[in-house]
């Protein structure tokens, strides 16, 4: 498999869910080792990608090709044992289990290595101060570390991340970012969808703008954070609004 | 204090005790009703051994339920057949089980045990395969096709069995009972309350201490997710619906040692407390449904000493109390 060639790859994808026809012919790619922002307003199919591509809804047409392998009709856990981890809008947490069976259970190979416990510890101390404690009783803030960590927790090829920032706080959100900075030295491949433009603008190297079940505009991160009349038109934002 | 000491101190306060508390008030309520101390003790110790069995048959069920959103009313066949099938064992290992020998006994019944745990075991997969597959997510037809599965089962027995009640002998050294002062304990209670913790502990370590426990603990909560880590729930699915069938396997052998008889209906009989003990725990969750069946048993054994006429009833008003105390049961699972 080329270097160059796009990590994640959607052709044409088309999902249905029960009567509404949510992605209308989704074309995206996911360059290896960056990080890739999905925007778009509310509705637009964000959510929908990323679960399509997890196969938790299947693409009723189009190819979703990952790694050089195409994985549209495949089971999702074959899909995340081909290296692609997923963080949920709603975080996915398991609220009666502990932070440390949350984590062990993602980490497939058996036990958690520890060294990658302590970057994970570093990433998010909170965990490590709530690593007994089942994880209902952690904060919304604390939650969302915790749904990031589990998907850390081992490497992986590429990490579909659903609105991390949603409902939380201006200062936890500044160590999400610093967070993803991190994460992104070690040359991961994250495709981002946020709502926040500042939060995607300050970390994505890409971007793809959804709006009506398709990808309306895809480029550099950096070219839309420059082109005013370009975000007012696709997102129906300006940055000043955002500063 | 360390941080992870911090985080074991703060689990401790959050432990949800209240509902422990629910047994003993009971027990301590019922005693000046029934007024003689060795009649309360007999019936407490009658309804202890009686809930273990329960919980016996009721601890798969709740996982199911919990796990894959199924509702098996089929569950009430794997009882029956359970208790069938160890009887054809009765008459060749007579001579083991009526022996003065309790070593000789326990082995015979372990056969039977044995015989009607890998029976309804392959009668649970089976089940799930030719009945409950292609049901999955559509309640209302999971109703129709259990109830209709259990029914075929029911009437394979009186095929096979006949329509009469038959005799189901415990062995001898299972008789008599053992006296405390005023008090009579029968000996098979005893046992059944031992082989009822047996169970409840192993269910415990399995859950709490194993990764395939982590991992139906998580998909009771969660199936999604679980899939999304990478785990095919479908396959675990199979793995509990099969012990969940061999446990009602040995709950329908232990069933029918405690009443000594066989009825073709008996597996449907106890299926209403086995619901009415799944409801009220919680769905899907095993230490609810160990407390559930205790509280069943316990009252349903006080009602019938006290009031026969409303003994009936005495479980539905237990449901009722405890739901209007906690709507999603004793100890309900987080995202149900």
């Amino acid at each position: 498999m080329s270097e160059t060639a796009p990590l994640l790859q959607l052709d044409g994808v088309n999902t249905h869910i029960g009567p509404y026809h949510i992605l209308q012919g989704v074309e995206l790619m996911v360059p290896r080792g960056g990080l890739t922002m999905l925007l778009g307003r509310n509705g637009a199919g964000k959510t929908t990608t990323l679960r399509t591509i997890m196969g938790l809804w299947h693409a009723s047409a189009g190819r979703v090709r990952f790694d050089g392998a195409e994985i549209t009709a495949w089971a999702t856990p074959d899909i995340a044992r081909a290296g692609i981890a997923y963080v949920p809008e709603n975080m996915g947490i398991f609220a009666d289990l502990t932070v440390r069976e949350n984590l062990l259970l993602a980490a497939r190979a058996g036990d958690i290595d520890e060294g990658r416990l302590r970057w994970v510890f570093g990433l998010f101390p909170a965990l490590k101060k709530f690593w007994s404690l089942p994880a209902g009783f952690l904060s919304g803030g604390q939650k969302q570390m915790l749904s990031i960590a589990r998907a850390v927790i081992e490497p992986r090829k590429l990490f579909l991340i659903d609105e991390p920032t949603k409902g939380l706080a201006p200062a936890i959100i500044m160590n999400m970012i610093a967070a993803f900075r991190e994460l992104k030295q070690t040359a991961a491949t994250i495709l981002l969808v946020e709502q926040n433009f500042m939060f995607a603008k300050s970390l994505g190297d890409t971007v793809a703008v959804m709006d009506n079940g398709r990808v309306v505009h895809s480029g550099s991160m950096a070219e839309l954070a420059e082109d005013r009349d370009l975000q007012h038109r696709l997102l129906g934002l300006s940055l000043d609004s955002h500063q | 204090m360390t941080d992870i000491d911090a985080g074991e101190l703060a689990k401790s306060r959050h432990y949800d005790w209240a509902p422990l508390l629910l047994l003993p008030l009971l027990a301590i309520a019922a005693l000046p009703l029934i007024g003689s101390l060795s009649t309360w003790a007999t019936l407490t110790a009658a309804g202890l051994a009686m809930g273990m069995i329960i919980f016996i048959i009721a601890s798969g069920l709740t996982l199911v339920f919990g796990l894959m959103d199924v509702l098996n009313f089929g569950h009430g066949a794997f009882i029956s057949v359970g208790a069938y099938v160890a009887a054809i064992l009765l008459v060749p290992l007579s001579g083991l089980l009526q022996a003065d020998s309790l070593a000789l006994n326990i082995l015979a019944l372990l056969a039977l045990i044995a015989l009607a745990m890998v029976a309804t075991g392959l009668l649970g997969w089976a089940f799930e395969r030719v009945i409950i597959m292609p049901v999955y997510g559509q309640h209302l037809k999971q109703i129709l096709v259990t109830v209709g599965g259990m029914i075929v089962a029911q009437q394979l027995i009186i095929v096979l069995w006949g329509p009469v009640q038959l005799s189901f002998p415990l062995p001898t050294a299972f008789r008599g009972a053992i006296v405390l002062g005023d008090v009579a304990i029968e000996r098979y209670r005893v046992i059944a309350v031992v082989v009822g913790f047996l169970v409840f502990a192993g269910m415990l370590l399995v859950l709490n201490r194993t990764k395939i426990g982590l991992l139906i603990r998580a998909g009771v909560e969660n199936r999604e997710m679980v899939e999304a880590l990478g785990y095919h729930i479908r396959r675990l699915f199979v793995g509990v619906f099969v012990a969940g069938s061999t446990l009602a396997g040995l709950g329908g052998v232990m069933w029918a040692l405690y009443r000594e008889e066989l009825t073709p209906g008996m597996g449907m009989e106890v299926l209403v407390l086995v619901f009415i003990v799944v409801i009220i725990g919680g769905l899907g969750s095993i230490g609810g449904c160990f407390l559930g069946s205790l509280l069943v048993a316990v009252t349903a054994n006080y009602a019938g000493f006290l009031a026969p006429k409303v003994a009936l009833g005495s479980n539905i008003l237990l449901m009722v109390l405890i739901l209007l105390w906690r709507s999603r049961g004793l100890y309900p699972v987080a995202n149900r």
